[in-house]
């Protein structure tokens, strides 16, 4: 197997262009939303509003201002499919359409997805969706193909900035600790990284450099495998069963004792 | 804010619904016609073939549900078979996995005890009559069938919660206690399909019809205790309740579901099959509203998308 490759997004250089998103567009050739009579979100620039089965890379804009709106800020952040090491989405696919590559990315193969969206309800990231023209979960796949022919993917070669860097993971690590420490020293002490170590999901392959909680980017703090949830519960339904075939039992002996006492209280008359 | 909430919606909507509705009766249905199968009178097989003729039914239904509300429906057999591989695909970890090949084996089960039942009710249909047909009716491959369809449709009943459970999303993923739930309410929901078959039909002995009221009553407390501490498990996320859902959960589920038929069939004289059958209506409902509710309140929750949340 390769070495772990994947992405490391600088979130502090982003400048919101949207080069990543046209470029996963035009290279995925993904369609246009509703035929291309998109509309406006009507309360923020950003119009693609979320990551789903057409849109692989989305620039976020949160829009931190006060209500006079004479202080404020903006944070952009180029989203992605985090290619999670322990991916729920991996973990729950019923048809083992979902698959890990040489390159430790998360991919799902079109042709074996039947469209049963369990995927969609376990990423803690909301990445996944349906492509309506294909009618399967997509999502990013890291430029599989183009890495399988040692390119780099769309986005990343697209970003002018350099916010969306691509490589190995020890290598994107060792930049992102680089440049936090470079950022606490200048005095920003909100700057944090998200995902690049194993705190949660194992890590994430495709990590962030942050200058806010993650809850204010959309993303959840302390994301989890959806598996957490399956021996309580089913723990729980056996033991209702087993309530129930009781009480099933009790209930019908109680009636045939209640009946044979009646035949017997009869026939004593 | 649980992290739940940063989630997509997989948009499981009315075919999952009605299949969960479906599914539940069909589980219960067997279950309890099982019991009546091993413990109830002579004068009982009728209703039993009944329940053994609505798990059938409701089990094919339940395939076809899950089929159609597939984005791709035609590829329905990927769920048991690996597609590029051709091996069985099987994941014990996943329930929609487990869940496939249980309804699977439920459906063989319920076909079984269905065939033997109508080989019972139709001595005058030659085929149904054949030696492999008739040795279904046999003291142990009933029992068998009984025993492992029962089995099965525990299962069906309550997996369905431990796969909304086995997700990220909110409400379903914030409890352990889905899978009981839904377990309980199929149960009720079971009971109140052959009390209205019972009563139909006439078939069955009078103090088995009873004894499903019983059963029903005393289930129904069960569930709206489960669906307390369901609701208690949420924690600060039963606050998505606090809506048009919520009042659907109150009135629909807790009150017309659970409560009014409680209600209906206190005292003796309740026990009337009238009364029995506007509660057992109602419990029907109030099983279905439950999935409703359940599933479209989740699927409505969302704060993904652009940041202007963070402003």
């Amino acid at each position: 197997m390769a070495e772990p490759m994947g992405f490391y997004t600088d979130t502090t250089v982003c400048i919101g262009c949207k080069a990543c998103e046209v470029a996963c567009k035009e290279w995925n050739q993904l369609p246009a939303t509703d035929g291309g009579r998109h509309e406006m979100s009507g309360d923020s620039y950003d119009n693609t509003q979320r990551l789903d089965g057409i849109h692989w890379r989305h620039v976020k804009f949160v829009e931190q201002f006060s209500e006079d709106r004479n202080d404020g800020r903006w944070l952009m952040m180029s989203d992605v499919c985090k290619h999670c090491v322990q991916a729920p989405c991996l973990e729950v696919c019923p048809t083992g359409a979902i698959i890990r590559t040489e390159f430790d990315t998360v991919v799902i193969q079109s042709d074996a997805c039947n469209g049963c969206r369990m995927c969609i309800a376990a990423c803690p990231f909301g990445v996944i969706d349906i492509n309506p023209a294909s009618d399967t979960a997509q999502k990013c796949t890291l430029c599989y193909d183009r890495l399988q022919v040692g390119m780099e993917p769309a986005c990343s070669q697209a970003c002018p900035t350099d916010s969306i860097r691509f490589g190995t993971i020890r290598e994107l690590k060792q930049q992102a600790e680089s440049r936090l420490r470079q950022l606490h020293q200048l005095g920003e002490s909100r700057a944090r990284l998200y995902g690049a170590d194993e705190k949660f999901l194992g890590g994430l392959n495709s990590f962030y450099l942050l200058v806010d909680e993650p809850e204010v980017y959309g993303l959840p703090r302390t994301p989890r495998v959806p598996t957490r949830n399956l021996l309580p519960s089913s723990l729980f339904s056996v033991a209702g069963a087993v309530v129930l075939a009781f009480l099933g039992v009790v209930g019908l002996r109680k009636h045939r004792m209640d009946e044979r006492a009646i035949e017997r209280e009869d026939a004593d008359v | 804010m649980s992290d739940t909430f940063f989630t997509g919606a997989p948009h499981w909507t009315w075919w999952i619904i009605l299949y969960f509705f479906i599914g539940g009766i069909a589980g219960g249905a067997f279950f309890l016609a099982a019991m009546l199968h091993f413990f109830g009178r002579p004068a009982d097989r009728p209703l039993v073939r009944l329940g053994y003729y609505v798990a059938f039914i409701g089990a094919v239904l339940s395939g076809f549900l899950l089929t159609i509300d597939l984005d791709r429906p035609l590829r329905f057999w990927h769920m048991l078979i690996e597609s590029n591989t051709g091996q069985p695909m099987f994941k014990a970890w996943v329930p929609m996995s487990v869940g496939s090949w249980g309804l699977l084996l439920f459906s063989l089960f319920a076909f079984l005890a269905a065939l033997a039942a109508l080989s019972e009710d139709r001595p005058d249909v030659k085929v149904l009559q054949s030696a492999p047909v008739r040795a279904l009716r046999g003291r142990g491959p009933a029992a068998a069938v009984a025993v492992l369809g029962t089995t099965f449709g525990f299962f069906l009943a309550g997996y369905t919660g431990v796969l909304l459970a086995v997700t990220n999303r909110p409400i379903w993923a914030d409890s352990t206690l889905l899978g009981l739930l839904f377990m309980v309410s199929a149960a009720s929901t079971g009971a109140a399909t052959l009390i209205l078959l019972a009563v139909w039909r006439r078939a069955g002995h009078p103090a088995s019809v009873d004894w499903l009221g019983w059963f029903d009553r005393r289930v129904l407390v069960l569930e709206l205790l489960v669906l307390i501490a369901f609701l208690v498990t949420l924690g600060s996320v039963a606050g998505a309740f606090l809506n048009w859902w919520g009042l659907v959960l109150l009135l629909g589920v807790v009150g017309i579901g659970i409560l009014v038929p409680l209600l209906l069939e206190r005292g003796r004289q309740a026990h009337a099959p009238r009364h029995l059958v506007r509660s057992a209506s109602l419990v029907l409902l109030g099983g279905f509203l439950l999935r409703m509710v359940v599933l479209l309140s989740s699927n409505e929750i969302h704060v993904l998308g652009s940041g202007v949340t963070g402003r």
